[in-house]
């Protein structure tokens, strides 16, 4: 291997390792027990594992419902971004209407703008209409953040199955809803699931809406950030891994979408 | 088996006029090409005869029924798609066997029908592979296969073979007419390559523009093209099309005077293949100066002037030239097409 | 009936037929602009509307108390410090990145996946993380004193060092965000023919001159795209801040929901939102401008 070639291998390993080494030792301070947490220095391997700390996390009072109340908010939004991001997304594929151009415009615009902020003026309607402190008042905004990634994904996907199939499917027989579900569902489902996953991890990572509009029903992001200050650090660090965990292994499922979302968009 | 009527049909897209007016007649178990460059219409022609696109005007009648407000679903027809459309995630069978599984047709029934048709077109080992496993040439015998297997009364085709690489775009052709030949069906076929066009149909109705220009037998749209467009569009190389003055009956092509057609003074145009000119001696013919020589095989192409105009001439390839050299021609009488010069309309046809 | 009336009934029918078909796409999105339209449009300008609203009727009061706050001045300088800082350094980074990833060979789907990774962490999570590093008895500490560098714990992270605890937050942020401008580059890399560059390399050009020449030029949408994404979402830092930095590193969004829910004045803290909107706004026209496709250029 030539100096020139090795300097670049070594160069993409040192990323490779700034990206995954943090995380790394996260799980270190979270699953290594009261001696790895207030050690000093700190050891880089594992000393024992023990998982004692990690469960004592879990009872901690109001981490697992917190946990099962994010799930219940991501679940949510997966349900009403695909819901309503997929047959915005299909027709955006599949008909050239007018107002499609601004439409499209329309939803890359909402994704150029920081839609958290606008869970304080929800706060306040919230309380009126009597979500509050719901999970799906959490829901509904993260709807708002991750159902134009849907729209995107799916307009892109729909692209991807030629139109001819559905043609063909109905001169051999099928109606249009009939083809459909027999031919553009099952080409589409994996996409789709990216997409419900993708809305999911975004509905799980959120921060500043959950905890705005939250006050006892918290999601995990939520009671964690209002703990920040008071709680001793391997809880916050048992609780990081906690928020880690599910995204990076839900975005190695989708992996191959990722471009999808982002690619296609920039059109 | 039915016929296809084609009523006065027109497409506008907006202010765009696809297809003006067109009306044609396929006959039971005929098979008519569809000829023409992109952009004149043929392929929107054929998708309203299937019913995924609708007129703005006109009928379409399958077998006498007018079907021109029915889906696709109900016109008792089959296509083949440019890009074969074979459904990934289906297997070949499941593919072939699509039309007759709509039809809720008894299981064994549809199971001899796939058969069949996979023996037909030579694919009986492929029933269990999926389309990501099939070459370009063996998902295009899919499709066939698919459409011959529900025996349809009308067969359409959309450029089935212009994905193809040459070799294979041959053979399928000459599996095509024999199968088709063979099961009787009305087809209308869609191209842009006259090859194909000539050695398929019974009937070629070439299109411009949105019109039909000809519709005609090969070998007479080929010898006796009615306008311009057709004559240079059918036949590789292209038809030659020489402007001429009429003076006292007679045309001036350099040294060779010709008798002009009857009646007729002011221009001409002289339309002559280059296949029907002969080489003759200088007393016989008309003085043409080589430019380019191209030895294509069959014969040698040769590029130049000829009384101030561009043509082409086919020599026979025992017979070398090389740029620069004048030859002398003569074309033969009874494959010269006179034109009109402003029209662009063979001299006699309507 | 006539023919001319069958031809013009069976037209009818089939109108008909293209009307329905007409309406299909407005149906599939109508469900999308109306949830767009309640909670996007709405509570954007009741934003607007709260922040504009005081005690006394409409007024600029709760901007007065804005600019008034203690915390404003210390929140404006750390935000765009913050800011200008983090997405350039990004972009740079990020462009590194997709250039040795398309030299990859073998492998490159893994490091594509790895590099990747971050896209999936929250603020939050990516917070913790790195306080964990250089908290007291953290990790980069750890190593200092392994290298000889320190004899006892440091305090990277308090208000007696700012500095390093903007470098701390600064880290995470790379750490955590650089994956977003990544993936967005690499998705118009992979948009640049490779002829372009190889013709370029034909006819003389160094890889460098190759890649300012050939390869950023052609990549300017994606880096538009990627700049607006990134600095929308450099303003609305939030989890990150808190975690590593606490009280002792304000940014705008911070003292807004400083305001919202420790003060309950929703006036206020409406009022800094619509500071950030036009903020972004102002970023998003400047990147959108400056970055436009030249006159005949293929978009």
């Amino acid at each position: 291997m030539t100096g020139r070639r090795a300097l670049y291998v070594a160069g993409v390993v040192v990323v490779c390792a700034w990206t995954v080494v943090p995380i790394y030792l996260l799980a270190l301070g979270a699953l290594g027990g009261s001696k790895t947490v207030y050690a000093w220095p700190k050891p880089f391997l594992p000393v024992g594992f023990a998982a004692e700390n990690f469960t004592a996390f879990l009872h901690i009072a109001g981490i697992w419902p917190a946990m099962l109340r994010s799930v219940e908010v991501a679940l949510m939004c997966m349900a009403f971004s695909i819901a309503l991001g997929a047959p915005a997304g299909y027709a955006l594929a599949r008909y050239a209407f007018r107002g499609a151009t601004v439409y499209r415009l329309v939803i890359l615009l909402t994704r150029a703008f920081p839609v958290g902020i606008l869970a304080l003026p929800l706060a306040v309607s919230y309380v009126r209409l009597g979500l509050y402190d719901t999970p799906l008042g959490v829901a509904l905004i993260h709807t708002a953040l991750a159902m134009p990634f849907a729209v995107l994904i799916s307009a892109s996907l729909f692209l991807g199955i030629p139109r001819e199939l559905e043609e063909a499917a109905w001169v051999f027989g099928c109606s249009g809803a009939g083809a459909f579900r027999r031919i553009v569902l099952p080409l589409a489902l994996p996409g789709i699931a990216a997409a419900a996953i993708f809305a999911f991890v975004i509905s799980w990572n959120e921060v500043f809406a959950a905890t705005v509009l939250t006050v006892r029903n918290k999601t995990l992001t939520a009671y964690l950030l209002s703990v920040l200050s008071e709680s001793p650090l391997q809880t916050q660090l048992a609780g990081g891994l906690l928020l880690i965990l599910p995204s990076v292994f839900f975005i190695f499922l989708v992996r191959r979408y990722l471009f999808a979302m982002w690619g296609i968009a920039s059109r | 088996m039915a016929d296809i009527r084609i009523d006065a049909v027109r497409k506008s897209f907006g202010a765009l006029e696809a297809l003006k007016e067109v009306s044609l007649d396929v006959r039971e178990a005929e098979f008519v090409a569809l000829l023409g460059p992109s952009g004149c219409g043929k392929t929107t022609l054929l998708r309203i005869v299937a019913g995924l696109e609708t007129q703005s005007g006109g009928r379409v009648l399958i077998g006498g029924r007018d079907v021109s407000a029915l889906p696709p679903r109900a016109r008792g027809l089959a296509m083949v798609f440019q890009n074969y459309a074979v459904f990934p995630h289906l297997t070949v069978a499941d593919n072939i066997g699509f039309g007759l599984q709509m039809t809720r047709a008894p299981a064994d029934r549809i199971r001899r029908q796939v058969e069949r048709a996979a023996a037909l077109m030579h694919i009986e080992a492929l029933l269990t592979r999926y389309s990501a496993q099939l070459s370009g040439g063996q998902r295009q015998r899919v499709a066939v296969a698919r459409a011959l297997a529900v025996e349809p009364a009308v067969l359409l085709m959309d450029e089935p073979l212009s994905n193809l690489d040459a070799l294979l775009r041959l053979e399928m052709r000459a599996e095509l007419k024999s199968v088709l030949a063979a099961a009787g069906t009305t087809t209308l076929y869609v191209t842009h390559d006259q090859t194909e066009a000539m050695g398929l149909a019974d009937r070629i109705a070439v299109m411009h523009e949105g019109r039909i220009v000809q519709i005609a037998p090969p070998v007479e749209v080929y010898r006796h093209p009615r306008t311009v467009f057709v004559g240079g569009f059918v036949g590789s190389p292209p038809m030659n099309f020489l402007r001429l003055a009429v003076t006292g009956g007679a045309v001036q092509l350099g040294t060779l005077a010709l008798p002009a057609p009857a009646g007729r003074d002011g221009a001409v145009m002289l339309g002559i293949r280059p296949e029907d000119l002969a080489l003759v001696g200088p007393e016989d013919g008309f003085g043409f100066r080589v430019q380019v020589a191209e030895p294509l095989g069959p014969h040698i192409l040769a590029t130049g002037e000829a009384a101030g105009q561009m043509m082409r001439v086919a020599i026979p390839p025992d017979h070398p030239v090389r740029a620069g050299e004048s030859l002398h021609l003569r074309p033969d009488p009874a494959r010269i097409t006179w034109m009109d010069p402003d029209s662009g309309r063979a001299l006699g046809a309507s | 009936m006539s023919i001319a009336t069958a031809a013009a009934t069976e037209t009818a029918a089939a109108r008909r037929r293209g009307l329905t078909v007409a309406a299909r796409p407005y149906l599939l999105i109508a469900p999308s602009l109306v949830f767009l339209l309640l909670l996007f449009l709405v509570p954007l300008l009741q934003t607007i509307a709260l922040a504009f609203h005081t005690g006394a009727g409409p007024g600029f009061g709760n901007f007065a108390a804005m600019l008034d706050d203690l915390d404003f001045n210390a929140a404006v300088r750390d935000t765009f410090a913050l800011v200008i800082v983090v997405v350039p350094l990004q972009l740079a980074l990020a462009l590194g990145m997709s250039m040795m990833l398309r030299h990859l060979r073998r492998g490159r789907d893994l490091v594509l996946w790895i590099w990747s990774i971050p896209l999936g962490i929250s603020d939050l999570a990516a917070g913790l993380v790195w306080l964990a590093i250089l908290t007291d008895k953290g990790y980069l500490n750890t190593v200092l004193f392994h290298l000889g560098a320190i004899a006892r714990p440091q305090s990277w992270l308090t208000y007696e060092t700012p500095f390093t605890l903007f470098l701390a937050i600064l880290a995470a942020e790379m750490w955590r965000a650089t994956a977003i401008v990544f993936v967005i580059l690499v998705a118009g890399v992979q948009l640049v023919p490779r002829e372009f560059e190889e013709a370029a390399s034909v006819f003389g050009a160094t890889p460098w001159q190759r890649f300012r020449r050939v390869t950023l030029p052609l990549l300017r949408p994606s880096i538009q795209t990627a700049l607006i994404l990134r600095t929308v979402l450099a303003f609305e830092t939030f989890a990150v801040v808190l975690a590593i930095g606490g009280r002792n590193f304000p940014v705008l969004i911070s003292q807004a929901f400083e305001w919202q829910n420790a003060e309950q004045n929703y006036g206020v803290a409406a009022a800094y939102a619509v500071l950030i909107m036009a903020i972004t706004l102002a970023a998003t026209l400047v990147f959108l401008i400056a970055l436009r496709p030249r006159a005949g250029e293929a978009t």
